[in-house]
C-alpha cells in the first residue's frame, strides 16, 4: 500500500510519527513522511499527488478533535473518499466515536504494538477487495478494535 | 471505477487526481499512447545528504514565480528485504510544495528487473502532456539502475556535499561523464570552498572537459539565480546525448534480459556447469527474438 503519514498543526513531537513509518516500511507498505506542521489543504494535496491509498495522522497537541474531522471533510470533497484514515498520538478514549463518526477507521494510542498496526492494514486490503466501506467517504460504522 | 484511457483525458486536461491514478497505473505496467513536444527534462543526482532535494525546493520557488509548472518524481529504493520504501525527498522541498504549481511524486524503484526504465519515459509524457512545463527527476547518486534513470534527462545534474571524496564516487559510478553541471552545495559550511577546488582540479585533468561548475548554498541562496539561468540556457551536448541514449539503451536491454522467462533455467545451468555464458546468451537472444 502506498501510505501517507502527516502531523497535521502546530505539533512537533514526530518520534511516533518516524516510528510508525519505519514499522510501516518494514512491513513493505511505500510510506511518504510529510514531515510536521501541515495544513490540511497541503495534506489533501499531497495524498493527490501521490495517489495514497491510506493517510495516518498523529496528533499529540491536542488539537485531533478539529483537525482530523475537518481533514476528514476535505477528503470527501476532494474526491478522496476510498482513502482510508487511522490516527495515532494522545487521543483520549472520549474522543474516540467523535473520530470514528468522522470516518477515522483505527486509532492507535500508547502502547501499541508494530504487528497491530500492520495487521489492521491487512484487514484493510481485505475489506477494499472484498467491496467493504473502509474509505473516509464511505459508510460508517466500521473500525478496527 | 474509470478505465485507463478515462483517466489518462482527465490526467491530461488538468484533473490532478486523475493524473496521480495514472502514474499508479503507469508503474503498475499501463503504456499511454500519446504523442508530445519533447519534454524540459532535468535529471538531479548526487550521493546521499548533499542536499538535492533541498537545492531542488529552491530551484522549484524561483520557478513558480516565473509562472513555470514544475513536476518532481523523486525515486527513491526500496528495501530488498521487505519491498517496503521510505519516500520522505518532499520533506525538503517544505514551501516549494505548497503551490498549486507543483507536483511532486515520490518514486519507489520496486525492485523492478532492470530499474524504472520502463516507466519513466511514460511518466515524462504524460505529465509534459498534461501541461507541465519543467520535470525533474531525483535520484541518489549510488547504484546502476540510479546513474541510468536520471539518463533519461535531457540535461544533468550533479549535486555534491562539501566534504571530498564524493567526486570521486561520483566518478567510480559513471554519472560524471553524464553531468552537464556539477555543484558542490553548503557552500555556508566551513571550508567548502576547498571541495570546490578539489573538484575543478579533478575535472581541469580532462582536457576536453566542458562541465559547468558551481559552488552554491541552497539553504541560503547564495549562488541559486546565477545556478538558475545557467540550468535554463544549459545547451544540450551531443557528446554526453549520446552517452545518455547508450545509458537508456542499456537499462531498457536489462529490463528485457531479467524480465526473460527461462532466466532462472538458464542460471542453473550455468551454476551446474552444463552451458557457456556464450551459449546462454545465444539462448536468450534466439528466445527473446521470436517476441
Amino acid at each position: 500500500m502506498r501510505i501517507v503519514i502527516a502531523k497535521p498543526g502546530l505539533d512537533g513531537h514526530d518520534r511516533g510519527a518516524k516510528v510508525i513509518t519505519r514499522v510501516l516500511r518494514d512491513g513493505g507498505h511505500e510510506v511518504i513522511y510529510t514531515g510536521i506542521r501541515k495544513t490540511p489543504k497541503e495534506i489533501i494535496n499531497i495524498l493527490i499527488d501521490e495517489d495514497a491509498d491510506a493517510l495516518g495522522l498523529s496528533s499529540l497537541s491536542g488539537a485531533h478533535e478539529v483537525l482530523i474531522p475537518k481533514i476528514c471533510e476535505e477528503m470527501r470533497t476532494s474526491g478522496l473518499s476510498d482513502v482510508v484514515v487511522f490516527a495515532g498520538g494522545i487521543i483520549p478514549e472520549k474522543d474516540h466515536s467523535l473520530l470514528y463518526d468522522s470516518g477515522v477507521r483505527a486509532i492507535f494510542g500508547p502502547g501499541t504494538y508494530s504487528e497491530t498496526i500492520i495487521d489492521f492494514l491487512v484487514n484493510i486490503s481485505q475489506r477494499k477487495e472484498l467491496g467493504h466501506p473502509t474509505g473516509v467517504g464511505e459508510e460508517i460504522g466500521w473500525f478496527w478494535d | 471505477m474509470k478505465n485507463e484511457s478515462d483517466l489518462l483525458n482527465l490526467a491530461i486536461n488538468g484533473d490532478r487526481r486523475s493524473l496521480g491514478k495514472i502514474i499508479t497505473k503507469i508503474e503498475s505496467g499501463f503504456e499511454p499512447k500519446i504523442s508530445v513536444q519533447k519534454p524540459w527534462t532535468l535529471g538531479v543526482t548526487g550521493p546521499p545528504g548533499a542536499g538535492k532535494s533541498t537545492l531542488i525546493g529552491a530551484l522549484i520557488s524561483r520557478w513558480i514565480k516565473m509562472g513555470e509548472k514544475i513536476a518532481v518524481l523523486a525515486v527513491d529504493p526500496s528495501s530488498p528485504k521487505s519491498g517496503g520504501a521510505l519516500l520522505a525527498d518532499r520533506i525538503r522541498m517544505e514551501g516549494a510544495e505548497k503551490s498549486e504549481s507543483v507536483f511532486i511524486r515520490s518514486i519507489a524503484s520496486r525492485n523492478h528487473p532492470g530499474g524504472l526504465s520502463l516507466f519513466i519515459g511514460h511518466m515524462i509524457n504524460v505529465l509534459s502532456a498534461a501541461g507541465w512545463s519543467k520535470i525533474i527527476i531525483e535520484t541518489v547518486g549510488a547504484g546502476q539502475s540510479q546513474t541510468r534513470i536520471v539518463a533519461f534527462a535531457d540535461r544533468i545534474l550533479l549535486v555534491e556535499g562539501p566534504d571530498r571524496g564524493d567526486v570521486i564516487q561520483a566518478e567510480k559510478a559513471g554519472i560524471l561523464e553524464l553531468a552537464d553541471i556539477v555543484i558542490v552545495n553548503k557552500s555556508d559550511i566551513p571550508n567548502s570552498n576547498l571541495a570546490y577546488d578539489s573538484l575543478n582540479s579533478s575535472l581541469s585533468l580532462d582536457k576536453n572537459n566542458s562541465k559547468i561548475t558551481r559552488l552554491v548554498s541552497a539553504i541560503n541562496g547564495d549562488g541559486i539565480d546565477d545556478l538558475l539561468s545557467l540550468i535554463d540556457k544549459c545547451p544540450v551536448s551531443s557528446e554526453r546525448e549520446i552517452l545518455r541514449q547508450k545509458e537508456r539503451l542499456l537499462s531498457l536491454w536489462d529490463s528485457r534480459l531479467l524480465s526473460y522467462d527461462g532466466l532462472n533455467i538458464l542460471l542453473y545451468e550455468l551454476s551446474a556447469g552444463s552451458i557457456s555464458l556464450n551459449e546462454a546468451v545465444d539462448i536468450i537472444n534466439k528466445e527473446t527474438m521470436r517476441h
